[in-house]
């Protein structure tokens, strides 16, 4: 399937959004979220981007505050998931310019609007920024 | 404006953000969750803005972990609202609230259908991502052919086709028939000639699910993959939006490489080598360069590109190339590259024939065992692991059992079992296999499992030569100071065979052997007593001509054991005795163990049982070990690591004393009244199957058939028997007013355990939690073992440590959520920083069905635990009692009104305080002492 989960996560631990490919109930999550943070959390920067977690493999890459965790399955290839991550950030940046933890907190709909966008069923649907952003343009226009 | 305008909204999210901790944003979400729901009851009032407002809140706030139980009918209501904003509020929180079984997703299928068949693109989209998130089978069923119809429209747009892509896969992962193979196949080969990256980025994931099913229908796509490869290696066509830092769509490479590595093989030679070419640019032209992007970007094909090399197994020269190339990535400074180089080289072990290529780099590999980073350590260890054979075994075993002593906790276990596997299926010669095992048990004798031992001792038995090495070996290891209960198991089983080939040499006389294991039995747990009296029997018998001391020595234990709780102790106990005086007959009786018959290792076969089962993970069962954290489900009967069985704890016995809630003196002194009949260090006897497989033959005479191992394991009693402490006519002490009541009596339990290490501290109908604990100095470690006796789950779990000041306690984590039938452990530290009575309180509760439980329970961190008595014998204590000034230093008490009770008994109830005995001294005075271990 590949993505099975994308979290954005502050540098105290507060889930800034969560995006679920496979149903987990509340209580799984909150356990998975709990164990994530304190896993990835902890590591310094040269340590590699990639920890193995149950059967995931989370590739996350930090930004300011901001850590981007994505779960994937084993096989995945974990570098181009890395820089999907950076292309999530750049896409938002496009847009929000420079993004930081408020936009994503106080524009939580809009960071979905892009994940819908980008990501579909645990795959990657579109890499055009341009393409990606149509949708929310359209709507910001009019409103 | 925030959100699109919802000020409520954004000040809610304001709100939270303020909260200083979790307890007010729980009264903050608590609040707003009142206030939506009172909104959603009077409906008829809510505009569909409200509406959305208000949806939005609640996945806000199931987003933050709360639980939202209500609100998910007006969510899917949105679905049907006419504007496009409400519409897509109500397609996106759907998809995040709701699983694909939910009843309500059911009401919406019409519409949804409408909206997919609909001329509104924008509403096409929405809805075939909700379906392509969460669809079920009832939607594949009746959705599919539309979907089908849209990707393959001319008429419809990228943006819709890309949608429709991923959502046919989706579909088609519910239910394979909804793509017809026949049919199917062309139409998928011509998706693959689309110019649209977006609709070729998704097709190709479509793609990718069907061939991996069935890859002899898709013939016809392999060539079209390697087009698009050409296409974009060579960025012919390639728009600036899909060009990432300079490499065209960097996943779409990924993705169709990927594609072509569920092709077995490419017959068509000119496909063929166009794809090498490709493949060769990539190997040769990726460039280190300084941009992180650009450089993940280029490095990401060029894996995918390793792989794909690695999977058609090209001419040996390519796959030099390929070596040499992940060589040089896992000696590099950047972690990411170091840890894929690890990871594709461990890959390409399992496809390719290059073992002694990368056999060259063992000393690099090696240095990464010892990389800061534990996940670049990990594929370390998998690869050595990998690379393992006979020729480098000796040397990769050695570095790992170097390694085991300062590995982290969390590698101990793999790192013990595989160096276990590795030393059993490539030992060069067998007495290195014995020196491996001696040593792993030595140094982490908690993660070495019984089959472990079992193994050592079948290879000893059945190699004459090597008997009298593993035996010297064993004795060396008795020597030491402090050892683990498993060496003692080990060492013991040995002397008692093998022994007398040794009785030559210096400190292996019968007596001495004796004397040295002797010596381990007061620390060792019941599962090890069975062993040593078997071994006491055995050096008994090698004995010729008789050791009259010996043979009282050994004679007074066998008695004192005759009337142990334990049966299989006490079964032991009575025939050895019994058999030892029969004289000569004894040499019959206790011969030799017979060779083992040939059979498979159970440690070889669990390894290969495991990798079955990575192979075959499915996703429920996936889901299943995802319950715990770090504690470690044991849904096996088997215990991982020798422990007794905590279930068959059920059996323990609760001395019947008259007051529940005395403190620790106290209950010394009811037990010295007499109260108690019997006190004994006692646990439950070892799983028959574990012991049973070794020692069973050994009780009476063993012909090899005997020896076969009992299949069936024990059944732990509280299982069969909802209330195996029924026995107990005293009724439980009420502690709380739950409606679940505890089965036996809490307040006996804790009596009980404050005697011994390992027992139940608390059982009601659904939960059973049972401690077992190690103390060294003033260090203490606890295991809880929580098992759930239901077939469903219990939620809500949590577990809290309320300790007094003088206790510092560290528990693990508690999952949340223990799994049917399933016991999680949980290590529990304990440090004790001074003297005090006061006891610590475990605050444990959880949920099952509508009730919940909450139990407050004194946890066994007593003070005499922390005792460490010394051993003085008659002649020195009144000079060392003298020269002790008073108290705190010496206390005299004499006690009055006790019931007579037997000296071996109370002697024995001393000893299970850890109080010592000293002997020799006017029968009627205990005199016990010990200083207390603390910081």
């Amino acid at each position: 399937m590949g993505i099975r989960f994308i979290l954005m996560v502050n540098k105290q631990g507060q889930t800034r959004l969560a995006q679920y490919y496979e149903y987990l109930t509340l209580e799984e999550r909150r356990a998975l979220e709990g164990e994530i943070v304190r896993k990835c959390l902890a590591r310094n920067e040269q340590q590699c981007s990639f920890v193995e977690h149950r059967t995931y493999k989370i590739v996350y890459r930090r930004y300011a505050s901001l850590f981007f965790l994505v779960g994937v399955d084993n096989g995945e290839n974990e570098l181009a998931i890395l820089e999907f991550i950076h292309l999530l950030v750049e896409t938002m940046d496009r847009h929000f310019g420079n993004v930081c933890e408020l936009d994503i907190m106080f524009h939580l709909e809009k960071a979905h609007f892009m994940l819908e966008e980008m990501v579909m069923n645990g795959c990657i649907v579109e890499t055009s920024k341009a393409n990606i952003l149509t949708p929310i343009q359209l709507m910001d226009k009019a409103s | 404006m925030a959100l699109s305008g919802m000020r409520g909204l954004s000040v809610f999210i304001s709100d939270i953000r303020n909260c200083q901790n979790k307890e007010q944003e729980r009264l903050r979400v608590d609040k707003e969750l009142g206030n939506v729901r009172t909104r959603f009851k009077n409906e008829k009032g809510l505009t569909p803005y409200e509406k959305k407002k208000y949806v939005w809140k609640m996945l806000y706030i199931y987003m933050l972990g709360y639980d939202v139980d209500f609100g998910h009918m007006e969510a899917v209501s949105l679905i049907s609202a006419p504007k496009y904003p409400e519409k897509q509020v109500g397609y996106i929180v759907t998809s995040c609230l709701l699983n694909e079984n939910h009843d309500f997703l059911r009401l919406a299928i019409n519409t949804v259908r409408n909206d997919i068949i609909g001329r509104n693109e924008t509403f096409q989209c929405l809805a075939l991502t909700m379906v392509g998130n969460i669809g079920g089978r009832e939607f594949a069923e009746s959705l599919a052919p539309d979907v089908q119809k849209l990707l393959i429209s001319s008429s419809c747009r990228p943006l819709v086709r890309k949608k429709a892509a991923l959502c046919l896969l989706r579909l088609y992962r519910k239910n394979p028939d909804v793509v017809n193979v026949d049919g199917w196949s062309d139409r998928m080969a011509q998706l693959l000639d689309e110019r649209d990256l977006g609709v070729l980025t998704s097709s190709m994931s479509l793609l990718v699910a069907l061939v991996s099913n069935n890859h002899d229908a898709y013939w016809s796509c392999l060539p079209k993959c390697v087009k698009i490869l050409e296409r974009l290696a060579r960025n012919q066509d390639v728009p600036q939006e899909y060009t990432y830092y300079g490499i065209p769509t960097p996943w779409l490479q990924v993705k169709t490489m990927r594609a072509l590595q569920y092709f077995p093989t490419i017959e068509d030679p000119n496909t063929r080598r166009s794809l090498f070419e490709v493949l060769q640019r990539i190997l040769m032209g990726t460039d280190v360069v300084k941009n992180v992007n650009k450089n993940n970007a280029s490095h990401a094909v060029l894996f995918e590109a390793l792989a794909l090399v690695m999977h058609l197994d090209a001419e040996k020269e390519m796959m030099s190339q390929c070596v040499a190339l992940l060589g040089k990535f896992i000696a590099v400074r950047e972690p990411n590259i170091r840890y894929l180089g690890l990871e594709n080289m461990t890959r390409m072990l399992m496809v390719s024939d290059v073992q002694d290529i990368i056999k060259r780099h063992q000393a690099q590999i090696i240095t990464s065992l010892k990389d800061p980073d534990i996940s670049i350590r990990r594929r370390a260890l998998d690869l050595l692991y990998g690379m393992c054979d006979v020729s480098n075994a000796k040397d990769i075993v050695e570095e790992l059992l170097q390694y085991l002593s300062s590995a982290d906790f969390a590698m101990r276990e793999e790192l013990s079992l595989k160096a276990a596997i590795l030393a059993e299926k490539f030992a060069p010669d067998l007495s290195w296999y014995v020196d491996v095992i001696l040593q792993l048990i030595d140094k982490a004798g908690d993660f070495v499992s019984d089959d472990i031992w079992f193994r050592v001792v079948q290879f000893v038995t059945n190699n004459e030569d090597l008997q009298p090495y593993a035996a010297a070996k064993a004795r060396e290891y008795l020597d030491k100071p402090a050892i683990h209960e498993t060496m003692v198991k080990v060492s013991a089983y040995l002397l008692g065979e093998y022994s007398h080939l040794l009785a030559r040499r210096p400190g292996c006389s019968p007596k001495e052997i004796f004397g040295i294991i002797h010596e381990k039995l007061p620390t060792v747990s019941t599962s090890t007593v069975p062993i040593l009296l078997s071994t006491y029997a055995k050096i008994l018998m090698h004995t010729q001509p008789s050791d009259p001391e010996l043979q009282n020595q050994i004679w007074a234990i066998f008695s004192k054991y005759e009337s142990c709780i334990d049966v299989e102790i006490q079964q032991r106990a009575v025939e050895y005795f019994a058999l030892s005086r029969k004289g000569a007959a004894l040499m019959d009786i206790l011969a030799e163990m017979p060779k083992f018959p040939e059979r498979q290792s159970s440690l070889l076969k669990k390894a290969e049982d495991a990798e079955v089962d990575t192979a075959e993970q499915s996703a429920i069962k996936l889901r299943a070990q995802q319950q715990t954290s770090n504690a470690l489900v044991v849904t096996d009967q088997r215990p991982a690591n020798g422990t007794p069985h905590v279930g068959q704890l059920g059996l323990v016995m609760v001395p019947s004393s008259a007051n529940a809630d005395h403190n620790l003196e106290d209950q010394g002194l009811a037990q010295e009244n007499g109260t108690l009949s019997k006190v004994d260090p006692q646990s439950p006897s070892p799983s028959a199957d574990l012991l049973g497989d070794l020692l069973g033959p050994l009780a009476i005479e063993g012909p090899p058939g005997a020896a076969a191992p009992t299949e069936q394991h024990a059944i732990p009693a509280s299982e069969g028997d909802p209330n195996p402490a029924d026995a107990l006519a005293l009724a439980p002490v009420d502690e709380q007013t739950n409606s679940v009541q505890p089965i036996g009596n809490i307040a006996e339990r804790f009596n009980a355990l404050c005697l011994k290490d390992s027992g139940v501290l608390y059982e009601d109908p659904n939960i059973q939690i049972g401690i077992k604990a190690e103390w060294r100095a003033h260090h203490g470690r606890l295991v809880l073992f929580l098992g759930n006796k239901n077939t469903s789950s219990l939620a809500s779990v949590q577990a809290l440590i309320l300790p007094p000041s003088h206790l510092k306690m560290e528990l693990s984590l508690v999952p949340e959520t223990i799994p049917p039938r399933a016991q999680v452990q949980c290590p529990l530290e304990v440090m004790n920083l001074r003297p005090s009575r006061d006891v610590a309180v475990l605050d444990f509760s959880y949920k099952f069905g509508t009730s919940s439980v909450n139990v407050k329970l004194r946890l066994p961190a007593v003070l005499n635990k922390f005792l460490h008595p010394i051993a003085v014998t008659a002649e020195e204590f009144f000079p060392q009692w003298r020269s002790l000034s008073g108290p705190p230093l010496k206390l005299q008490e004499v006690v009055r009104g006790v019931r007579p009770m037997l000296l071996l008994e109370m002697a024995n109830l001393f000893n299970s305080l850890r109080l010592m005995v000293c002997p020799g001294l006017v029968s009627s005075y205990f005199f016990s002492h010990g200083p207390l271990s603390s910081t």
